[in-house]
């Protein structure tokens, strides 16, 4: 088999959110997780990856985006790295649904997703660097 | 390369926008565009058919959250129909069953609206 890249570079656009899903789907398959468990990795990563170009780079499509994924024997990860502004974890709430379609808000749901549909999240920043890791048990 | 697309039709006095392939935060505009579209025509009765739709992050969903409500307030409402269970999934996870009508099949949401508004 050949060696599939474990990384991928991309423009902070929404264009590249197919790309990247793709990307991580097709590595989550190689360690062996089923569709329900790809569709999962899918989403958070399209979840996630969303969050960095409207919050950390404001729709600003110059940046960049480092995607890498990794295993070991019992966890598979994806980690997404940007150099925007960095997102307070300690700010997030539970989101609620009803409240907001109330108020005809649009989104605010995406972190809420990754929480459900991951293991374990985990969110650092060092200087300018950001990165979102999130963590599937195989 | 496009990945979503919205076929519009009309069953009776109901819209219908048949989706197909992926809705993400780069597609939810399309969508949006056809439903303010329907909204500014006063065209209130509108399902959403999901059969060939292969996947849907929260982008896609917040458009049916940004519009509910005022459909209600117009009289009229968006029903959701024919989704594949890894779409519905998604749909679950939020609560959605509990707030909209998503229905097994198109049909039955046609019906629905009929029944509700005789005199269209």
């Amino acid at each position: 088999m050949t060696e599939q890249p474990r990384f991928i570079e991309v423009a902070a656009s929404t264009e590249n959110l197919l790309a990247v899903r793709n990307f991580v789907a097709r590595h989550a398959r190689l360690h062996g997780f089923g569709e329900k468990d790809t569709e999962e990795i899918r989403l958070s990563v399209d979840e996630a990856m969303t969050n960095v170009i409207k919050h950390a780079y404001g729709y600003d499509d110059s940046k960049l985006i480092y995607v890498s994924v990794g295993s070991d024997e019992r966890t598979f990860w994806v980690a997404i790295q940007d150099n925007g502004h960095a997102f307070d974890i300690s700010s997030y709430t539970t989101p609620d649904v009803p409240q907001r379609i109330k108020n005809r808000q649009k989104g605010g749901v995406g972190v809420y997703l990754i929480k459900k549909l991951m293991d374990k999240v985990e969110y650092s920043s060092k200087g300018q660097h950001n990165e979102i890791r999130m963590i599937k048990n195989l | 390369m496009s990945t979503f697309d919205i076929t519009p039709r009309k069953v009776e006095s109901v819209e219908i926008l048949d989706l197909t392939g992926e809705l993400d935060a780069h597609t939810a505009p399309v969508l949006e565009e056809s439903i303010t579209r329907l909204i500014d025509e006063q065209k209130y009765n509108i399902i959403v058919n999901f059969t060939s739709l292969d996947y849907i992050s929260s982008a896609g969903l917040g458009v049916f959250m940004a519009y509910i409500e005022e459909l209600r307030d117009l009289g009229g409402d968006i029903k959701l129909t024919n989704m594949k269970e890894s779409v519905f999934n998604v749909f679950d996870l939020l609560g959605f069953p509990a707030l909209y009508d998503i229905l097994e099949e198109e049909q039955e949401a046609v019906r629905k609206f009929l029944n509700s508004n005789p005199q269209d």
